[in-house]
């Protein structure tokens, strides 16, 4: 499988099941949530203005890059927020309902 | 030596929205304006508010001039040149469940608002969730004001220095006055840099500052300045269009929140913080953001997710009864004030600097100002 | 005696110092900590189940990162440890931190703020693509995750960093495509004595650069800026820059790190009314402090890059004296002698960053050039052509107005990544110093927090 970040090391960590944008997706114990999600596809997420697919900045919780749209509608920081089973998490916008409540 | 004084036909103290819209409005008239600012125009409260553009809610007596202002809004990008992102989405005012009785207060000031030429649709039960899905179940109630907004307050008093400086106004930033007084016809201003501005009209403008400047000629009034608590979040996909509001007489649940066009949503209102007007600074105390947060959650829990990036506050102006001061001078000919909006003076800029303009260059105006008159805080 | 409380916010190499020092002054003080772990970043811990060993995780800095971590382990039961946790705001004599969607305000008898340092970024027309990564992103991407940022890796900046970072990928196994300098070499020839006060540290960064040549990774000193090529859905697919000679060289790649030193992290500070200074040599503003940390604010005091980019080494230093005039400054302990070696050691760290300033000076010049089409803040995606409009059209005078009038500065990270940039360029636009472009005023919350963020009353 191939994605954006490439392991180098540390392979012999137990799996760890989530879903990208309705896809399963492997990673490893231990992973953030963003090198789980780029080392299987290239991006985390959209710009919000246009100038195309972002995969986070500085992986230490400081640009704000790399927050991602769960299918819940929650907000999480990848480089920061580790892997864990069952998280389903959107790379593209919600729609407009994003805010609806019922 | 003497330094020469600048001289022209009005100087304005003040380069909030009503300096600088009345600036603008009285270059159109062909009059000339020296407008003089301490820090840079629209700094102050007319930078830091919530931004909206709403009539619905004013006192009555106050929507002509509410009329006024909205007309210029609907053209403010082809008047200035300039873009204040006005969005007209509307304006929601709604009330919760445990205040059932201001329904009967929404339905009250529909009709007297509909004779002031403000319409208003009141929503509740199945149509209001269908049309706003995004209210939280306390919500009981809502007025809708279709044709009023909200706009960028960053953008919107430069804009209009800009155009007024196109148009040949001086706009002079960075000069404190540190003395006014009437000099024979005209009015002679003293900065505490040494310049010097003299005009037969004086246009106060001062916000939070105005008082002691309107003590300057014997009409002193008293203004309470206050810090707004003011929050913004992340940009997010762009859902709501109107501007919405809580109608309740407790400050610390009117919360009020409105989504940009590149999708951050601001936040406002609940508890407001004491400011250091002599310092030109206003803090955001981070129990009132906590607050805030609460009860915005209440009004709309589908934010809860969203992360804030930043809050600010500014230094607003309140009179006793949060009635401006607008009019002549009580006592002084060719003195002019319009201050104290009380953190309500965002929309009515606009309409107050043409207003002023009228009654200074033709001494009279149709927009009921009387209320406003400073004679009110005469002992 | 009331028990004095002692907040230390940062638990990096600074943190944990003046934490140690703190105990042994008879004090049990709170540390407050972002991470999941303690180490900081330069001396990150891998996650549990992770298997390298410290050299090589740390290189020749492994003896110094054990011994910061195994002190941090032993301090444990004699200190209040609160890691996931951010300050977000700081207002009458209480810290305001969120963990777990909670906030609390906790108060404080003296504060150290050990909040460390991100890298400091010249925007290139290009850095908005996925794949560009900074140069600490692209080492935490290696160091606590094990991966390469990509699978053809070039590296872009200056400093001792880059070459660090880029060896580090060459050991590690990933395919480096190039080192991209923009600091001309004969900078280090001017800095050499004053680079020979950590002579250490010198040698090291002779043998990197020599084991990068040996591995054939071209290498290449005073770059000047043109691309980073690639497209909206895949990113980066390059990079050009034009070499000393001006001809533009293009180098494939999938990604590349880029960092021009580092910037201390001064939010807290700025929320805490502290003073501040501009800093010419590193054309910044820096939080006033007096030789042991104190800043212009009530018991408050800064260590550790935090308050000025002094490395790793010298923030153990002072962390150890901050704490120390903490401990002063309440009548719990003067140790004198030991401030004084310390402050000794410190002026000796400081000769040396002088001279990495020297050395591999921020290029001031590219940062203020950049093409109009360039964007400046990532976040919003402003390109420099609208700052500039900021200035030249709206009649910004410095680096506040023209954020309120072209959003620069305005998005998530609130100017960390594009403020030094931004200042180059409204001075450039001005005709006048970066200094009197100003310095960007901060607000709360230093990072962003949820709307349910819930009040907790402990």
């Amino acid at each position: 499988m191939t994605g954006r970040f490439r392991r180098l090391a540390e392979t012999g960590r137990s799996e760890v099941r989530f879903t990208v944008d309705g896809q399963p997706i492997s990673a490893l114990a231990g992973d953030t949530l963003m090198v789980a999600m780029l080392t299987a596809g290239s991006a985390l997420r959209d710009s919000e203005f246009g100038d195309g697919r972002r995969a986070g900045f500085c992986l230490m919780a400081a640009c704000q890059d790399c927050w991602v749209w769960t299918a819940a509608g929650e907000r999480l920081r990848a480089c920061s927020t580790e892997i864990s089973e069952g998280l389903s998490i959107l790379t593209t916008q919600p729609e407009a309902s994003w805010p609806n409540v019922g | 030596m003497s330094v020469a004084p600048i001289r022209s036909d009005v100087a304005i103290i003040g380069g909030g929205i009503m300096g600088c819209s009345a600036a603008f409005f009285l270059r159109q008239r062909g009059l000339s304006v020296t407008l003089i600012e301490t820090d840079k125009v629209g700094r102050q409260a007319s930078g830091t508010n919530f931004g909206n553009v709403r009539r619905q809610g004013r006192p009555i007596f106050q929507l002509p001039l509410a009329n006024r202002a909205s007309r210029i809004w609907r053209s403010a990008n082809e008047l200035l040149g300039a873009d204040v992102e006005y969005l007209q989405g509307g304006h929601m005012r709604v009330c919760f469940r445990d205040r059932p009785e201001n329904v009967g207060a929404m339905e009250d000031y529909a009709a007297k608002a509909r004779e002031e030429g403000l319409d208003l649709e009141l929503l509740s039960g199945n149509v209001l969730r269908d049309r706003f899905p995004w209210l939280g179940p306390d919500v009981l109630a809502g007025s809708y004001s279709a044709l009023d907004g909200h706009a960028n307050p960053r953008l919107a008093a430069p804009a209009f220095a800009r155009a007024a400086a196109r148009l040949g106004a001086r706009i002079v930033e960075d000069t404190k006055i540190s003395a006014a007084s009437k000099q024979g016809e005209d009015f002679e201003l003293v900065a505490e840099d040494g310049s010097l501005f003299r005009a037969p009209i004086l246009l106060v403008t001062a916000g939070a500052w105005a008082g002691p400047i309107a003590g300057w000629f014997g009409e002193p009034v008293p203004l309470t300045p206050r810090a707004p608590t003011m929050t913004v979040t992340e940009p997010v996909p762009y859902a709501i269009a109107p501007s919405v509001g809580v109608m309740t007489p407790d400050e610390i649940e009117t919360v009020y929140f409105r989504q940009v066009a590149r999708g951050n949503i601001v936040l406002g209102g609940s508890t407001r913080a004491p400011s250091y007007p002599d310092e030109y600074r206003a803090y955001v105390m981070p129990q009132n953001t906590l607050t805030q947060l609460e009860h915005i959650r209440r009004l709309a829990p589908g934010l809860a997710p969203l992360q804030i990036i930043r809050v600010w506050s500014g230094i607003e102006g309140y009179t006793d009864d949060s009635l401006p001061v607008m009019g002549p001078s009580a006592s002084v000919p060719g003195l002019f004030h319009a201050f104290g909006f009380s953190g309500a003076g965002f929309q009515v800029g606009p309409g107050v600097g043409e207003t002023m303009a009228e009654l200074i260059a033709t001494g009279a105006t149709d927009i009921p100002i009387a209320p406003y008159s400073i004679a009110r805080f005469a002992e | 005696m009331a028990e004095r409380r002692i907040i230390v916010i940062g638990a990096g190499p600074a943190g944990v110092r003046a934490a140690e020092a703190l105990v042994a002054g008879g004090v049990r003080p709170l540390v407050i900590d972002e991470g999941r772990r303690d180490g900081g970043q330069i001396y990150r811990r891998q996650p549990d189940g992770f298997k390298r060993d410290y050299a090589t995780l740390y290189g020749t800095e492994a003896a110094r990162a054990e011994a910061v971590h195994q002190a941090f382990d032993r301090l444990r039961p004699a200190i209040d440890y609160e890691p996931e946790t951010l300050v977000w705001n700081i207002s009458e004599g209480a810290v305001w931190t969120t963990s777990a969607g909670e906030a609390r305000a906790v108060p404080y008898d003296a504060l150290i703020v050990c909040s460390g340092a991100t890298d400091r970024l010249v925007p290139i027309k290009g850095w908005n693509r996925a794949g560009c990564y900074s140069l600490g992103g692209a080492q935490i991407a290696l160091k606590a995750q094990a991966c390469a940022i990509g699978h053809r890796v070039a590296f872009l900046g200056t400093g001792p960093l880059l070459y660090l970072v880029a060896h580090q990928y060459a050991k590690a196994g990933a395919d480096v495509a190039a080192v991209l300098d923009t600091s001309p070499l004969r900078g280090r020839m001017a800095a050499a004595a004053k680079l020979a006060a950590q002579p250490d540290l010198l040698w090291t960064g002779a043998k990197l650069t020599f084991d990068l040549w040996r591995r054939g990774i071209p290498v290449r000193t005073g770059v000047t800026l043109t691309e980073i090529h690639g497209d909206d859905d895949d990113g980066v697919s390059g990079i050009s820059v034009a070499t000393r000679g001006g001809t533009i060289r293009r180098f494939d790649c999938d990604a590349v790190g880029m960092g021009w030193h580092l910037r201390p992290e001064t939010q807290i500070a700025d929320l805490a009314r502290c003073r501040f200074a501009f800093d010419a040599p590193t054309r910044q503003w820096l939080p006033e402090t007096d030789a042991d940390g104190r800043t212009s604010a009530e018991r408050i005091y800064l260590a550790g890059d935090g308050a000025r980019i002094l490395g790793a080494r010298c923030a153990e230093v002072t962390g150890e004296l901050a704490a120390l005039a903490a401990l002063a400054d309440l009548g719990l302990a003067d140790k004198a002698d030991r401030r004084r070696e310390l402050t000794a050691q410190k002026s000796r760290y400081r000769r040396f960053a002088d001279g990495l300033a020297q050395a591999f000076p921020w290029p001031h010049d590219l940062a203020a050039r950049v093409a109009d089409e360039t964007i400046v803040c990532r976040c919003e995606s402003v390109t420099a052509a609208t700052l500039r409009a900021s200035i030249v059209d709206s009649g910004a005078t410095e680096t506040n107005r023209a954020k309120a009038f072209s959003r620069v500065g305005m998005g998530r990270c609130q100017g960390r990544y594009c403020g030094n940039a931004a200042a180059e360029i409204v001075a450039a636009a001005r005709g006048e110093t970066v200094e009197a472009a100003g310095r960007l005023r901060g607000q709360a919350p230093v990072k962003p927090i949820g709307i349910s963020t819930a009040r907790r009353n402990s």
